[in-house]
């Protein structure tokens, strides 16, 4: 019997309840219900953000596939497609690090894999609490090593992301995780299942107990007793998962695969009633052939397991044999579960019984969708004043506090642990504005990225889901790429608290209205929500990830000065800014203010014309401007450039100190071009209607800084690089 | 010349097979196949190349399970018969377990995967695989291991160094040998090690990822250009 305490504890409320029995015209059995509480879990059906993410846009004549099947595709030329999608691993990230953000890596490699694409790269967002807390360094700790432990097995290169701290996050880590893989255009597999009577196959791992409820887990908020989730979370094998990949891709290369899906977050269930449902047919299964792990498994258990390394693939009839060869050879379990029915049920069979018979509509496409109550928080009315300040005392000290600010200092503790070069394509090493990744046999490269700054979505969600997409896309710009497509996580609180709602529908109108001013398509993504744990939410965190494409991988620019003597100049106009930066943080611990504005027209000028500069070959460095303001950004290119050279600059504006050296005003790049070139770069800035100003010029072993020719800042470039390197390291070091 | 062929190995959990593929037969232009681990053919190849990866996921213990592939069967009898054998990363790991090459690797120093440039300085110029290089000359190549700590008892180190089989040290760039430079913590810093008999070589940086200047370095090309002009 199904009573009130069993719909509640699967996270169903008893309207959503009443819907099911009308959809099936009768009460669910037990197994029944389990399926519904996981499709119809915010994490599966997006019932509370899909009217939102409608605005986002989705064509353009590059996509192949848009939002909806398990990864988006962007056609890149050559006959080539780029595979890609981010995914949120949070819940599990903050319960059991290391397998958490390992099985996240295992579930987004799985959604590209399974398209007939072969991963080429992984980059990831982690957000953490200030890493003063011991906790917040155990959660990071494992995080990372959970990342490196599946991806450098697997052999997926880690080559990029972004790391940010804040207090918001100390109890609800985020692991945002992007993967992306290459496929022959016209060899790309959905996840359908098609043709009666075709055999479905079950292949990978055998199915145990672990991560049952998982999804439903990752649409709740957490308490105190978050702990005892643990057993909820899976474990990864990452050598199970790479046979999965070779064997997929192998099966992939002949003409047996009609449809495939990967046993993601609600495994059989989805998989089975997913593929089903995008072609409108059945699908019936026994349970009784499904390889097993444990003794004594439930329909429940079995239907609801979210062991990992999982395919379901539905082949044609009578290439099933060489398909079950092909995955023998590499040692994989390949067995015949079930078969496509006419009918559009899911029908499962166990010991001779029949346990579920359900409509595969109801359960896929008849979730309720919620237009839920928004209102605009409160703490907007406080958090945006900001009294007056006093300047700094010492520029240098403050300008070296800043570099070594978790946020901002060097992340190489980091992406040491991650093998970044395996599959040799990296064409530039981790630490540049955007991954760089040749495309073997051709000239091209892509470029990838992720941003998302979720304190200026906090102060103001609009800008900063415009200023998200901005910012990804002058990555790209400063690589020398163009932006071709658009994936995004949007993490936030509870939605059914009114003022999360309206945080998201800001942020989402903000990444739609960027996204349209650069026209570029929005390909799929990933909700989190309930990103809550003792009732405090997270900062609105929405993520993007930009790919983009360079038609000459030879002209790639990175962000180290290249020699003594180059000009340096800032590309757009410094603006007093102090709301929502990096040095409020860090020097006031002040989460306030007014975050920087922007205007998207003014910004896409800015980019185009740095691409136009690169590949023009005027350009020999280019370095965004953001958290830490323009000072910061000019030391980088210091820091970044291999023999470390210095630079003496004038700025001129007036206006605050603190806010023209470490304000976080947008659309600007710093750029250094040689003697030769300068004038021709300041020339077409002009044709252009570009700001550019020289600042001045590279320069020996020193990084300074004048105002109106008085000195602010004079620091050695050693000593700007130890505060930088050895922030991170600092704090890991056993003492 | 003579038609030269190579073959890269692949074991379930291999990761630098196409890697090293890559590089020997698009960048080196040589005839390259793949060997499957299953079979009990070398298909006459000229030099075999066990590839880095996570061979069996590195359960057990890196190359342990490998060791124990059919193929390695033939490998070992190839290798005695004086056949050029190259074991990179989890390779020479797999060497290692297979007792062509002595010693053990530990876990690295500082406890953690680590995936970084190195340099490594060139200590004998005399074997197929290194003598295009210089004695004394610094390679700049990619490590990216979690059980490079090479380790044996201090016997079998007098001996290796008695035997000049020390090929690679962990360097810095200027080709000092120190505590900071030796990053996995290794035995005299050991990089590269081949056996007594001069024909399997193991070495934990990868050249295959440092063939190209795309790739921020070439020089660890030179190692496949040694073998391309000892056996051509």
């Amino acid at each position: 019997m199904i009573d009130k305490k069993i719909i509640e504890e699967h996270n169903l409320t008893l309207e959503e309840y009443e819907k099911i029995i009308e959809l099936i015209g009768r009460e669910p059995n037990i197994t029944e219900l389990g399926i519904f509480s996981l499709m119809w879990s915010e994490h599966c059906s997006y019932k509370s953000s899909k009217i939102h993410l409608k605005k986002l846009p989705v064509t353009g004549k590059n996509v192949i596939q848009g939002p909806g099947e398990n990864a988006g595709i962007i056609d890149i030329g050559d006959g080539l497609a780029a595979v890609f999608k981010i995914e949120s691993h949070n819940h599990p990230s903050y319960i059991e690090p290391y397998q958490g953000a390992a099985t996240g890596i295992g579930g987004i490699l799985r959604d590209i894999f399974t398209m007939g694409a072969r991963p080429i790269a992984l980059l990831d967002s982690l957000r953490f609490g200030p890493l003063t807390k011991p906790k917040n360094k155990s959660v990071m700790e494992g995080v990372v090593s959970g990342i490196a432990g599946y991806g450098n097995s697997i052999g997926v290169p880690t080559v990029g992301g972004d790391i940010y701290f804040n207090n918001c996050y100390s109890l609800n880590p985020l692991v945002n995780v992007f993967a992306l893989g290459i496929a022959e255009k016209d060899k790309i597999f959905y996840a359908k299942a098609e043709g009666i009577g075709n055999p479905v196959l079950y292949v990978g791992s055998k199915t145990g107990r672990d991560g049952i409820h998982g999804a439903t887990m990752a649409s709740a908020e957490f308490d105190q007793d978050s702990e005892k989730k643990r057993p909820n979370v899976q474990v990864g094998d990452p050598f199970k998962e790479k046979l999965l990949v070779e064997a997929c891709l192998e099966v992939m290369a002949k003409d047996i695969i009609v449809g495939i899906q990967d046993m993601g977050a609600a495994g059989l269930t989805c998989s089975t009633t997913e593929m089903a449902a995008n072609s409108g047919a059945g699908i019936e299964i026994n349970l009784d052939l499904v390889p097993q792990r444990e003794e004594g498994m439930t329909p429940y258990e079995m239907m609801l397991s979210e062991s990992q390394e999982r395919m379901l693939i539905v082949a044609k009839k009578d290439k099933v044999k060489e398909a079950q060869e092909i995955f023998s050879k590499w040692d994989l379990d390949a067995v015949i579960i079930g078969n496509v029915t006419e009918g559009g049920r899911l029908k499962v069979k166990f010991e001779g019984e029949t346990v579920v018979d359900l409509p595969v509509d109801a359960i896929v496409n008849l979730c309720p969708v919620y237009n839920r109550e928004s209102k605009i928080p409160s703490y907007l009315k406080s958090e945006t004043i900001i009294k007056p300040l006093p300047s700094p005392k010492n520029y240098n000290k403050t300008f070296l506090k800043l570099l070594s600010s978790a946020t901002i200092a060097e992340k190489e503790w980091v992406y040491r642990q991650y093998d970044h070069t395996v599959q040799v394509n990296t064409a530039f090493l981790p630490g540049a504005d955007a991954s760089v990744l040749r495309i073997k046999n051709t000239k091209k490269a892509l470029a990838l990225t992720l941003d998302g700054n979720s304190l200026y979505s906090y102060l103001d969600p609009l800008t900063g889901g415009k200023i998200a997409v901005a910012e990804a896309c002058r990555n790209l710009a400063c690589v020398g790429a163009r932006p071709v497509g658009v994936t995004n996580c949007l993490n936030f609180g509870n939605p059914e608290k009114p003022e999360i709602m309206w945080q998201l529908k800001e942020v989402v109108e903000g990444i739609a209205q960027a996204c349209s001013a650069f026209n570029i398509p929005v390909t799929g993504g990933n909700v989190s929500f309930y990103n809550d744990t003792e009732g405090i939410s997270i900062h609105p965190s929405p993520v993007l990830g930009v790919v983009g494409i360079l038609d000459d991988v030879s002209k790639a620019v990175n962000p180290g000065f290249k020699k003594e003597g180059d000009s340096v100049i800032l590309l757009g106009e410094n603006k007093e800014e102090l709301g929502g930066s990096e040095y409020l943080k860090c020097v006031f611990d002040m989460e306030k203010g007014i975050p920087p504005q922007i205007d998207l027209k003014e910004e896409k000028q800015i980019q185009e014309f740095c691409l136009e500069a690169i590949s023009e070959g005027l350009i020999e460095s280019a370095h965004d401007v953001s958290e830490g303001g323009l000072s910061i950004s000019l030391a980088e290119c210091s820091l970044l450039s291999p023999q470390k050279i210095g630079f003496s600059l004038n700025l001129q504006d007036d206006m605050r100190l603190d806010a023209l050296l470490f304000g976080e005003t947008q659309s600007r790049i710093v750029v250094s071009s040689s003697n030769q070139k300068s004038e021709k770069l300041l020339n077409l800035a002009k044709q252009r209607k570009v700001t550019a100003t020289i600042l001045g010029k590279t320069a020996g072993d020193r990084i300074i800084i004048f105002h109106s020719n008085k000195k602010i800042i004079d620091v050695p470039v050693d000593e700007a690089h130890k505060a930088w390197k050895e922030a991170i390291p600092d704090i890991f070091r056993i003492k | 010349m003579a038609k030269l062929k190579f073959g890269v190995v692949i074991f379930p959990g291999s990761n630098c097979d196409y890697d090293t593929y890559y590089a020997l037969k698009d960048v080196c232009q040589q005839e390259t196949t793949f060997l499957w681990h299953k079979e009990h053919d070398l298909k006459n190849v000229d030099c075999v190349i066990l590839p880095g990866g996570f061979s069996y996921g590195d359960y057990l213990r890196s190359g342990s399970i490998a060791a124990f592939s059919p193929l390695m069967q033939e490998v070992k009898e190839f290798a005695l018969k004086g056949g050029l054998v190259l074991g990179i990363c989890n390779g020479f790991q797999v060497l290692l377990e297979l007792g062509l090459l002595p010693g053990a690797m530990l876990r690295n120093k500082n406890l953690k995967f680590l995936c970084q440039f190195v340099h490594i300085r060139v200590e004998n110029d005399k074997t197929p695989f290194s003598h295009r290089a210089k004695k004394g000359q610094i390679l700049k190549i990619p490590i990216a291991h979690f059980d490079g700590n090479y380790f044996a008892p201090p016997e079998t180190i007098q001996e290796i160094k008695d035997n000049n089989q020390i090929v690679f040290r962990y360097s810095n760039a200027e080709g000092q040998i120190n505590e900071e430079s030796n990053v996995n913590g290794s035995a005299e810093s050991i990089a590269g090690l081949i056996n007594k008999a001069g024909n399997v070589m193991g070495m934990m940086p990868h050249p295959e990822r440092a063939s190209e200047l795309l790739l921020s370095s070439e020089e660890g090309r030179v190692i496949f250009e040694s073998i391309i002009t000892k056996l051509g």
